[in-house]
């Protein structure tokens, strides 16, 4: 079956001449057509283009020149909130459902000097709010592991599609959570890097101190490979870092000798999943047997993450999506009132539900006589949880915790009450408001096969060290191999 | 701390949303209860702690000013509603 190949393997059974990149496209055509329908992970599918691509890729692969790029013929997709240049981006949201970027994103057009291809484009909760696709206006992404569970989100088009072999990798993005969380939910496994480590140009903004662009894949190996070409310096986004990009290659042992891995109490809280706390301090017995070692340690301003980022992210929401009234994008509502009613009734009516909350809860925390009293207030808050990780790094190399509290949760259980939502990203949070980068990754499944993750957290620019790391705790499990509907042994029934 | 529903009026009005009677109703209970969890910062003395204004302690740097070549405005306005001369078209700003 060529679409259960990694990533890797694809690119050298494409340069090898083992398969042609029609062939390779063909396959995930075919396994799309059948699985789409019920999982829903794209909103675009391009996959006639692709067909297209496959055979010019073929041509160039056949002719053997050392010029042809390296990922050429490799089918991906991409979250439907990074521009390809030609193709509709929605975001998610019905104000865009007719727009057709002119540019692509950095991230997506360093992939296409690389040779990819694009199956299509990814589900996503509206502007990316949102930790299970249901936010989505054009419906939910459904988990493949259980139909009736949430992807996560809000890149849960792009980790359902990996993890059912649509793909076998897609971009997603991480302003709170937005890459692990759906790793977690669907065992793929996903890199949320250093902030400014990918450019950020041809994102569509949610919270642009927040915002990266990362991998999802089905290993950390494909993860790492991939990551190599979008990593860098652009001159287009303004707080893109000139901080040299490592190789990241990945060592061929799995050696953690020396490495010392802080397990942070605040992560291990009451009326968390059982099996999830149990699965991941499994998960750091087993680096320990590698050579690493567990070092407990404290994060004290980790409770104060969920406000602080409630608080940012939609203030800069509300700036960020300002720009959509009508006027340069999509439909436009209140033809023949005046220029107010217009900017009102389009963006009253087009955005969704969770969008208006964020862009409300951001106006307020912004607005006279409120703007010290929460805006200024969680950007000093900030200041004390990212001290809170610089300290922690002066006693450990890396962070180990959980992602989420639970495994996939059922469609509809967070519906009506919006807090319960935002807590889901209670342990994915801080890294974002600290910028520092964080891998996570398989580690078990609890009684329902539903996958469990774990994130290794680490310094600002320490990705080659989380992808060592994770490699190594690949190398010696078989987590991150499994394919959903296969339900043969019980990983809980094993421990207990 | 309960926000009002002219509160509510307010903020949305400053945020261009033209919301439903049932929204605005929502989004008063739903903000409420946000805004309370929120304060729970209000535990945590600050006085002396700076705002967070970039998480790398690295300095923007400057680029020359350069002049560049730009999108076509053709391609630009493709996504607009309406337009007329290579401009955006809107309704009149001031008084009709």
């Amino acid at each position: 079956m060529l679409n259960q190949l990694t990533a890797c393997e694809a690119i050298q059974g494409l340069q090898q001449g083992d398969f042609s990149s029609c062939e390779l496209t063909r396959a995930y055509i075919s396994r799309i057509e059948t699985l789409e329908p019920n999982l829903h992970a794209f909103i675009t599918l391009t996959l006639e283009d692709a067909l297209v691509g496959a055979e010019a890729a073929d041509r160039l692969l056949r002719s053997k020149q050392e010029t042809t790029p390296p990922l050429t013929g490799l089918p991906l997709a991409m979250k439907d909130v990074l521009c390809l240049a030609g193709v509709r981006c929605t975001c998610g949201s019905k104000i865009l459902e007719n727009f057709i970027p002119p540019y692509s994103a950095t991230t997506v057009q360093r992939l296409l000097d690389a040779g990819i291809i694009s199956l299509g484009k990814t589900n996503t909760d509206e502007f990316a709010m949102g930790s299970s696709t249901e936010n989505s206006a054009y419906g939910p992404t459904h988990n493949p592991w259980n139909l009736d569970h949430v992807p996560g989100g809000s890149s849960g088009g792009s980790a359902a599609a990996v993890a059912a072999g649509l793909v076998p990798a897609a971009l997603g993005t991480d302003t709170g959570g937005s890459v692990r969380q759906p790793c977690s939910f669907c065992g793929t496994t996903g890199i949320k890097p250093t902030y400014g480590r990918t450019s950020r140009y041809g994102l569509v903004a949610y919270g642009s101190s927040l915002d990266t662009v990362g991998v999802i894949a089905r290993n950390v190996a494909d993860t790492a490979m991939l990551f190599q070409y979008i990593a860098g310096f652009d001159s287009l986004d303004a707080t893109s870092s000139q901080e040299p990009v490592l190789t990241y290659t990945l060592p061929e042992s799995p050696d953690m000798m020396g490495i010392r891995i802080g397990v942070p109490e605040e992560y291990f809280i009451p009326g968390m999943q059982p099996e999830v706390e149990v699965a991941v301090k499994i998960a750091i017995q087993h680096m320990e047997s590698l050579g690493a070692r567990a070092v407990p340690i404290h994060l004290p301003h980790t409770e104060y993450a969920l406000p602080v980022y409630y608080l940012i992210a939609p203030a800069e929401a509300s700036a960020n999506l300002a720009r959509y009234d009508g006027v340069r994008f999509g439909p436009r509502l209140g033809e023949g009132e005046d220029l107010w009613e217009l900017f009102s009734r389009t963006r009253g009516e087009l955005f969704g539900s969770e969008v208006k909350r964020r862009i409300m809860l951001g106006t307020y925390a912004l607005s006279t006589g409120y703007y010290d009293a929460y805006y200024a207030k969680a950007q000093k808050v900030r200041t004390l949880i990212k001290a809170d990780f610089t300290e922690a790094f002066q006693q450990v190399d890396m962070i180990a915790a959980p992602v989420a509290p639970s495994t996939a949760f059922k469609f509809g259980e967070h519906a009506d009450d919006p807090l319960a939502m935002y807590l889901e990203d209670v342990f994915t949070l801080p890294a974002n408001l600290a910028g520092i980068p964080a891998l996570a990754f398989p580690v078990g499944y609890d009684k329902l096969d539903l996958p469990i993750g774990m994130q290794l957290m680490g310094p600002h620019f320490s990705e080659k060290l989380l992808f060592r790391l994770g490699h190594a705790y690949q190398l010696t499990t078989d987590w991150h191999t499994r394919w959903p509907n296969k339900k043969d042994d019980y990983y809980w029934e094993e421990l207990v | 701390m309960k926000l009002s529903l002219e509160e509510v009026e307010h903020i949305a009005w400053l945020a261009r949303l033209e919301l439903t009677d049932e929204e605005k109703n929502q989004y008063a209970d739903q903000l409420s209860d946000i805004l309370d969890y929120a304060s729970r910062l209000n535990e945590l003395d600050t006085d002396t702690i700076p705002p967070t204004a970039r998480v790398l302690d690295q300095a923007l740097r400057l680029r020359e000013d350069q002049a560049r070549p730009g999108l076509p405005p053709e391609k630009i306005l493709e996504n607009a509603p309406q337009t007329q001369d290579e401009q955006f078209k809107v309704p009149p700003v001031l008084g009709n």
